[in-house]
């Protein structure tokens, strides 16, 4: 009984408890950062944002958390019941869920599994079933459009962000996160006799690349200027129209825990995850888990002014960007970087 | 081995009772929900063998992109159920017939297994340790260095089917206007503005 306890229900304890905290602090952080994109994209627009709810407005999102809660769900009568309480639950559920295998610092994660870009990816593609169970279950034209619009676009854009994991997957030999970050202490600043700097990290090697994920990024997530399924100027809200209340919310919710799943494996891949970026003893004696955040809010940043300066993008121009200009240039790139890796050993 | 034992049962029982309603459900988009149920329970069944790469790409392709599409369509069509289970019936000894068929061969197969446990080993490739050669690595040795001809070859009869699919269905509609991005980019103010002085009751 006793190795039976030791052996199955304290490591499951465990694991819970670890997953339950990296949850919390999740939606905490997702809190804030929904308020950070309203002040960004108010601030570019001239005006104050949200500023009544605690100081500078910093607990507007807990104030909209008690709203959505206490207010009364409503179900279109010729909706699909069950699917349309599924799609918002589908939704946040995988959203969550890729948070298990990334690496706020080294040794971090939940669980460090062997093929954790492959997970993060498997589940990522998942996404798109939360919007188009909603779209179809809503029984209502304009969710329906955007429940379309969606499919196609996250399938489109998945191509390119795919052959752009498989780049910087040439360069450092593994599938495991924690790996890919440990490939990064050396790069190109250190061939050049640099010491360990931002340098070395794969944003500059692979600096198309890195434009390719950023942009498909924001497709991927239906961030502005890729926000099609939703586009409230032709389809109101799109997939979310029939949505209210807590249901709403978690739609909500999920898509900003899939845009900072993008902004933390922008970070991961291309900016070196939990690495300082200089090798100063000030600079190393600061946690890994501050340089971690730090960089995913720099990106987070990038992906807020985008929907605050960029025009929304017409469908047909999406499709082109997608898949006549994103996935030649990922293909070419990825010869490239093959080539270059066999030629110059430096594969490993 | 117990708790494998639990999580082997569970994925098992729901990727059957899913399967059986994906063939009895009455809404066909609520059959292709429960299929992507099955797949995702099949990747849980790889998982539990170790064959994680597989059950990754199970994911990715079947519930990301195959599944997808299949939404898709059965959502786009107004499939009038009643009309076409009417029928159903009179396909039965058929549906039978080919049960009994793949029944049979899967008691051949694992039968087989069973009572002679070397026959198989003679056939398959060796399985790589995996504390030492990663799952992932195995099988890329095994398509991109071993085999990686055939693997081409495979990878141009697809490709040779998908430009024909492309082929048959691409029709260049003249009677709808379309975006020249790079005669858009190359218009200079002199080839695309005329500036006109027109006199006052004129016009042009």
């Amino acid at each position: 009984m006793d190795s039976f306890f030791s052996s199955y229900v304290w490591p499951a304890l465990i694991m819970i408890g670890q997953s339950l905290l990296l949850l919390v602090c999740l939606l905490v952080f997702i809190a804030f950062i929904l308020l950070a994109d309203r002040k960004v994209w108010a601030n570019v627009q001239l005006r104050r944002g949200p500023n009544v709810v605690g100081p500078f407005g910093l607990f507007q999102s807990f104030a909209d958390l008690l709203k959505f809660i206490l207010k009364e769900p409503v179900i279109p009568a010729g909706a699909d019941k069950i699917v349309f309480l599924l799609a918002p639950l589908v939704s946040v559920t995988l959203a969550l869920a890729t948070w298990a295998v990334i690496p706020l610092n080294d040794g971090w994660a939940v669980a460090n599994i062997n093929v954790g870009i492959l997970y993060v990816f498997a589940i990522s593609s998942l996404e798109v079933y939360g919007i188009i169970m909603g779209g179809w279950a809503s029984n209502s034209k304009y969710p329906f459009l955007g429940a379309l619009r969606s499919a196609a676009q996250m399938v489109s854009y998945e191509v390119s962000i795919g052959f752009v994991i498989v780049t910087v997957l040439l360069c450092v030999g593994s599938l495991n996160l924690t790996d890919i970050v440990y490939a990064q202490k050396t790069g190109l600043g250190t061939m050049l006799g640099l010491p360990n700097t931002f340098l070395d990290w794969h944003w500059l090697p692979l600096f198309p690349m890195f434009v390719i994920f950023f942009i498909s990024g924001l497709a991927e997530t239906n961030r502005p200027p890729f926000d099609l399924p939703e586009a409230e100027s032709e389809l109101v809200a799109g997939y979310m129209v029939e949505y209210s209340s807590a249901p709403y919310m978690m739609l909500m919710l999920g898509e900003y825990a899939a845009i900072m799943l993008i902004c933390s494996l922008t970070t991961i891949l291309f900016l070196g995850g939990w690495l300082p970026p200089f090798d100063f003893w000030l600079i190393n004696w600061v946690p890994g888990i501050i340089w971690f955040l730090l960089k995913v809010i720099m990106v987070f940043f990038g992906i807020a002014m985008a929907k605050a300066i960029v025009p929304r993008y017409r469908y047909d121009q999406l499709m082109r960007l997608g898949w006549k200009v994103f996935l030649p240039l990922s293909l070419i790139m990825l010869i490239i970087v093959a080539f270059v890796l066999k030629l110059t050993g430096w594969a490993g | 081995m117990g708790l494998q034992a639990i999580f082997f049962y569970l994925f098992a029982f729901v990727a059957v009772a899913s399967a059986f309603m994906v063939i009895s459900a009455k809404n066909p988009v609520h059959s292709v929900l429960f299929l992507i149920l099955v797949f995702f329970n099949s990747a849980g069944l790889f998982l539990l063998t170790g064959a994680e790469f597989l059950a990754m790409i199970l994911l990715v392709v079947y519930i990301g992109a195959v599944a997808v599409l299949f939404l898709f369509v059965v959502m786009m069509l107004e499939i009038d159920f009643a009309e076409f289970r009417s029928g159903v019936l009179q396909y039965a000894p058929i549906g039978i017939l080919v049960g009994l068929i793949v029944a049979a061969e899967l008691i051949v197969v694992i039968g087989g297994s069973v009572i002679t446990p070397e026959a198989t080993k003679a056939i398959t490739m060796p399985i790589p340790n995996p504390a030492v050669r990663s799952n992932t690595a195995a099988l890329g040795d095994v398509l991109y260095t071993n085999y990686v001809y055939f693997f081409e070859i495979a990878g141009l009869v697809l490709l040779v089917a998908m430009i024909g699919a492309i082929v048959l269905t691409l029709r260049h509609r003249q009677d709808v206007k379309r975006q020249n991005i790079a005669s858009q980019v190359a218009r200079t103010p002199k080839t695309a503005v005329e500036v006109v002085k027109v006199k006052p009751g004129q016009g042009i």
